[in-house]
């Protein structure tokens, strides 16, 4: 019973990862960029949210009706203003400037917020728990997590295959020129697909400060969760990349329970296992 | 018809480079210590940027992960000198060979992504590296071991000589990586990596083994840079699996360096190095601002001036230090024909 506790806990995590891998796996998926700041946007988003509860008295679970709008708008600017300019056949460019991005974000929060922990508090519902079995407990916090996990992913799956929206944005990643050629500013959809995945991230950046102690210095390990879940799944599949959060998930909270040394580890190498034995994830759409 | 290396600009720039290597081997006679330490310092960011410069700016493999060959060069020499009671010197040359050997089932493994995947595939092999090291307990777990006086003491009879020591090794050790990758870049290979840093695609079309290519200069590197590494800790006398395997100071400064000198260019890192220590001893003071302003510089070069400060100078000038480049060269015969 003490096994399926920490599977379970691990599942639950693993919503939150898959959160952090879908907004970085849409981004590749429409205009093959890799943001290295990814995880650094996860974490400004849990220090927006941060501001508006402490300015407003949000709570933070509420406050995420300002925070998602907030990153939305602020990756709209971005791609508009800076990575669209980045994009083309060359690799280094996009690497580069999304590299000095994540060191610009890391910094400028140091300098604004220092480099103390901080936490959300979301009152009650973070300790309230159901007992779904004899010995088997379940935080309310974390399924509520997995629950909005589950339904931002298949909201997403939504918007890509019923709207018309979803049909630019696959289109402009079949090919860029035939889109652009058919009348869409490849641009603009590409400002939209930025502003949905930080939308995304906000979300899942505000569950994590709940959860968790955060600073302005643990951006990068979530841009490798991400990333790791990501490949674990498969390019291009938004499902499999929810199955590739719950594995790492998995993986690392059954490394932490053989030995507290072991959890990151654990998710690692459960990663380059796949890597080395299934390159192309466990659920693969489009070949990177 | 034939090749042709050399230019005015790059016969003048070979004579420079010799007087430059002769003031420097007698740094110890002019310098001061601090004088010592800080061009030791620059001399082992101009290897770990030359280095990350053939990786990224040849052969096209963009790592943010070179710190995993540094802290492993590093770990390396305090394991052989604490543990082996081997000579620290001597283990600056093993971890070269031990960085390698590392390096062959790493790329395996990671070659398998492509792109900006590859990147971050090898910070992950980085991360994996530094938490495997934070449990090794005999070379002090996470929170690092310093190197015993017993080994430093071993090192030279006096605290000045292993100065002299430190120093010329540095000097060493970057002019060997230099030589190395100008050799490498001169030859039949270092055509075929130049083919392949302006075009990937062009360069297989015309037959070349593009995969084993990226593959050696992986190895190389990871050669490379374990040997640098291990340099550094020595330097250091501690070493800490966060410092060790630190992605800001193993990489991001690296990074900025080749891209602010110019990439894909042996000249660039040297250039790049001299700005970054000269930005670094006037803004350090600011501390996270000065990192900001960094990262915000890289951003500018890398949209406005993509190819660096030397490359505009190149483009501008066409001037080149080193005798790199060919030129076909149109020589009359006897019948006055070319």
């Amino acid at each position: 019973m003490q096994w399926l506790n920490v599977i379970l806990q691990g599942v639950l995590i693993g919503g939150l990862y898959a959160m952090f891998a879908a907004g970085l796996s849409l981004i590749f998926g429409v205009m093959r960029l890799v943001n290295i700041a990814h995880g650094d946007l996860i974490v400004l988003a849990a220090y927006v949210s941060l501001m508006a509860t402490q300015t407003f008295g949000m709570d933070p679970l509420g406050s995420l009706l300002l925070v998602v709008p907030a990153m939305a708008l602020i990756g709209y600017g971005l791609q508009r203003g800076l990575l669209n300019r980045t994009l083309g056949d060359d690799l280094l460019p996009p690497l580069l400037v999304t590299f000095g991005l994540s060191i610009i974000i890391q910094n400028g929060l140091l300098e604004l917020f220092t480099a103390d922990s901080r936490k959300l508090q979301a009152g009650a519902i973070e300790i309230q728990t159901f007992q779904l079995a004899q010995n088997l407990w379940v935080g309310a916090f974390p399924l509520i997590q997995f629950v909005v996990a589950v339904a931002v992913i298949g909201g997403l799956q939504l918007l890509f295959y019923r709207t018309a929206l979803g049909r630019a944005l696959r289109a402009t990643s079949d090919d860029q020129a035939v889109a652009q050629l058919m009348g869409l500013d490849t641009r603009h959809v590409f400002a939209v697909a930025m502003a949905l995945s930080l939308a995304v991230i906000a979300i899942a950046g505000v569950f994590l400060a709940v959860r968790a102690n955060f600073d302005p210095a643990i951006g990068p390990a979530r841009l490798i969760f991400a990333f790791e879940a990501v490949i674990i799944g498969g390019l291009g599949s938004m499902w499999g990349t929810l199955a590739g959060g719950i594995i790492l998930g998995v993986s690392q909270a059954i490394g932490a329970q053989i030995d507290p040394g072991w959890q990151l580890l654990a998710g690692h190498i459960v990663f380059l296992t796949i890597l080395a034995v299934r390159p192309q994830g466990l659920f693969p759409k489009v070949s990177g | 018809m034939i090749v042709e290396h050399a230019t005015r600009s790059s016969r003048i720039g070979v004579v420079l480079i010799a007087i430059a290597l002769v003031v420097l081997a007698l740094a110890p006679y002019w310098g001061d210590r601090q004088t010592l330490r800080l061009l030791a310092e620059m001399f082992t960011f101009i290897a770990l940027a030359s280095l990350w410069n053939l990786l990224a700016g040849y052969a096209g493999l963009v790592s943010v992960g070179q710190q995993a060959f540094v802290g492993l060069g590093g770990y390396v020499l305090f394991a052989l000198a604490m543990l082996l009671d081997v000579n620290p010197i001597l283990a600056i040359f093993v971890a070269g060979p031990i960085g390698a050997l590392v390096a062959v089932p790493v790329a395996l493994l990671i070659f398998r992504l492509r792109g900006a995947y590859f990147a971050i595939g090898t910070w992950v092999v980085a991360e994996v590296f530094r938490l495997l090291a934070s449990q090794v307990s005999a070379l002090g777990g996470g929170s690092g071991v310093s190197l015993p006086a017993s080994v430093v003491l071993a090192m030279a009879p006096s605290r000045q000589m292993r100065e002299f020591e430190m120093y010329w090794l540095a000097l060493f050790l970057t002019v060997a990586t230099l030589a190395a990758i100008f050799v490498l870049l001169r030859s039949r290979h270092g055509l075929a990596l130049t083919a392949i840093r302006d075009n990937e695609l062009a360069a297989q079309s015309t037959g070349i083994g593009v995969w084993g290519i990226k593959f050696a200069v992986y190895v190389l590197t990871g050669f490379g840079t374990a040997m640098v590494g291990a340099f550094i800790f020595l330097q250091k006398l501690r070493i800490s699996p966060d410092t060790a395997f630190s992605v800001n100071d193993w990489t991001a400064f690296v990074i900025f360096i080749t891209v602010i000198g110019g990439i894909g260019r042996i000249e660039g890192p040297i250039i790049g190095t001299i700005i970054f220590f000269a930005l670094r001893q006037t803004f350090a003071g600011l501390g996270s601002l000065y990192l900001l302003m960094m990262g915000a510089v890289a951003i500018v070069v890398m949209l406005w001036a993509p190819k660096g400060l030397w490359g505009m100078v190149v483009e501008r000038l066409g001037w080149q230090i080193l005798p790199l480049q060919r030129h076909l060269v149109l020589r009359k015969d006897a019948r006055g024909k070319p």
